[in-house]
C-alpha cells in the first residue's frame, strides 16, 4: 500500500439546471441533512416523496485533485524544487525540448523529469539517455496527469533535491489545462506547423500556462504561420502571458529558454551558481 | 475527454457520501458548472450515465446547474458576463478581461433514499 494515499495500486515505472437557483441554498461547509419532514425548501424542487431525502454537499469535483497537488506544492518546497508543468499537443516537440535542456543544465543542476503518455516508456527512455533520472507514468485510457500521479512519481525521485523538476505532461492541449499538479509555472509548447490560431481553439490552456514556446521556428520559412498574429491571439486570452521562440533542433532560441529557467527558479531552489549569476547580471 | 474522469469523480465522492450518510441509493444528483469550468455538459451527463450503471446511483437524474461567467475589463472597468474566455469588452474592444467567476464546477446537493 502507498504512503501518498493509502492505495493499492498505482501506475508509476521507477526507471523504465438553470431553475434550481434559490436563496434557501446556502453554501455549507460539510453538509446538511434535510429530510422530508423537516425540509425549509419553498423553490423548484419537484416534492420529496417519503423515505427521500436531500443531502447538501458543496464539493469541488476537483476538491481532491487540488488536495493532492497542495501536498506536492508542500513537498516541492521543502526539497526546494522549481517545477514546471509542460503541456503541448502531441508532437510539438517537448521530449526533444526537454533533451536538449537537460543536455545544457545537467552539469549544474539537480535534474528530473516525470514522463506523462497512455503508454509506452519511449520518452522515459530518450530522457534517461541524457544521465537525468526519468519516471514514466502511464495513464492508460487517461487524458492528462492528476496531482495524486504525480504524488506517486515523487516518490520514485526520493534524492532530488535543490534543482529543477520537469513534468511533460500527456500531449493533449485541453484536459491537462483544468488539473493542478503542484507546479511553479505550466509552459505550453506550441510548434509552428501547427496553426497559429491554436490559442483560440484551445483557451483554456492558453490561460492556464504563464509562458508560451514557440517551437520548430527553423520550419517557418516552409510553413504558413504568422507568429506575430499567434502570440497576439495567445495574449488575447492570457494578456500576460510570456512568450519565447526558438528551435530545440537547431538551437536557435534555446539560451533565452535556459535564461527563463534560470530566472525564475531564483529564490525558489537554494543554490546560486555561475550561469544564474551570470543570467542575473543582464537581466 | 477528461468529462470521464470527472463523472468518476462525482461517483467516488457520492460513494463516499453514502457511508458517511448512510443511503443506499441516490435518485438525483445537482451540478453545479460554470461556463469557464472546461466542461463540456453533454459529455459529462454521457460519461456519467455509462459509469453509474451498478451503482448507488444507477438510474439517477443529473441535473447541471449553469453558474454565470462574470468578467471585469481591466482597461475600462465594465462589468459583463462573458461565456468564453476570449471575449473582447463590448465598450472598449480590449481583450484584458478579468474573469470575477465563472470557473466552478461543484457537487451541489443529492437526494437519497
Amino acid at each position: 500500500m502507498c504512503t501518498v494515499c493509502g492505495c493499492g495500486a498505482h501506475q508509476t515505472v521507477a526507471n523504465e439546471d438553470a431553475d434550481h437557483k434559490d436563496p434557501v441554498h446556502t453554501p455549507a461547509v460539510g453538509f446538511v441533512i434535510q429530510t422530508a419532514d423537516a425540509v425549509t425548501h419553498t423553490h423548484a424542487h419537484a416534492p420529496l416523496r417519503q423515505g427521500v431525502r436531500r443531502v447538501q454537499v458543496e464539493q469541488d469535483i476537483l476538491g481532491l485533485n487540488n488536495q493532492y497537488a497542495d501536498k506536492n506544492r508542500a513537498e516541492f518546497a521543502q526539497r526546494q524544487l522549481f517545477v514546471l508543468n509542460m503541456v503541448s499537443s502531441p508532437g510539438s516537440g517537448k521530449t526533444s525540448l526537454l533533451t536538449e535542456t537537460l543536455k545544457q543544465l545537467t552539469s549544474q543542476h539537480n535534474l528530473a523529469v516525470i514522463e506523462g503518455d497512455q503508454q509506452t516508456t519511449n520518452d522515459a527512455e530518450r530522457i534517461r539517455q541524457t544521465g537525468v533520472p526519468a519516471v514514466q507514468v502511464n495513464t492508460g485510457k487517461g487524458c492528462h496527469l492528476d496531482a495524486h500521479m504525480i504524488g506517486h512519481a515523487l516518490q520514485q525521485l526520493p534524492a532530488l533535491q535543490d534543482g529543477m523538476l520537469f513534468i511533460e505532461n500527456v500531449g493533449n492541449l485541453v484536459c491537462p489545462a483544468g488539473f493542478d499538479l503542484g507546479e511553479r509555472h505550466k509552459v505550453v509548447i506550441l510548434s509552428v506547423t501547427e496553426g497559429e490560431d491554436k490559442p483560440l481553439k484551445y483557451p483554456d490552456m492558453f490561460h492556464a500556462a504563464d509562458l508560451m514556446i514557440l517551437n520548430k521556428t527553423d520550419l517557418l520559412p516552409y510553413v504558413d504561420f504568422d507568429v506575430q498574429r499567434c502570440i497576439e491571439y495567445a495574449r488575447r486570452i492570457h494578456p500576460e502571458i510570456e512568450v519565447l521562440q526558438l528551435s530545440a533542433r537547431t538551437g536557435e532560441g534555446m539560451e533565452q529558454w535556459i535564461d527563463w529557467l534560470l530566472k525564475n527558479q531564483k529564490g525558489v531552489t537554494g543554490s546560486e551558481n555561475t550561469n544564474s549569476v551570470r543570467v542575473a547580471s543582464h537581466v | 475527454m477528461h468529462e470521464m474522469s470527472i463523472a468518476q469523480r462525482v461517483l467516488d465522492v457520492i460513494e463516499e457520501q453514502a457511508l458517511v450518510q448512510g443511503f443506499n441509493r441516490v435518485t438525483q444528483v445537482w451540478l453545479e458548472i460554470g461556463p469557464l469550468a472546461m466542461i463540456d455538459k453533454q459529455a459529462l451527463r454521457f460519461s456519467f450515465n455509462a459509469i453509474i450503471g451498478h451503482s448507488c446511483a444507477a438510474g439517477a437524474e443529473l441535473t447541471i446547474i449553469d453558474l454565470p461567467g462574470k468578467a471585469v475589463c481591466r482597461q475600462c472597468g465594465l462589468r459583463l458576463e462573458i461565456q468564453q474566455r476570449y471575449t473582447p469588452c463590448p465598450h472598449c474592444k480590449d481583450y484584458s478581461l478579468q474573469v470575477v467567476c465563472g470557473e466552478e464546477m461543484r457537487i451541489k446537493e443529492l437526494e437519497v433514499a
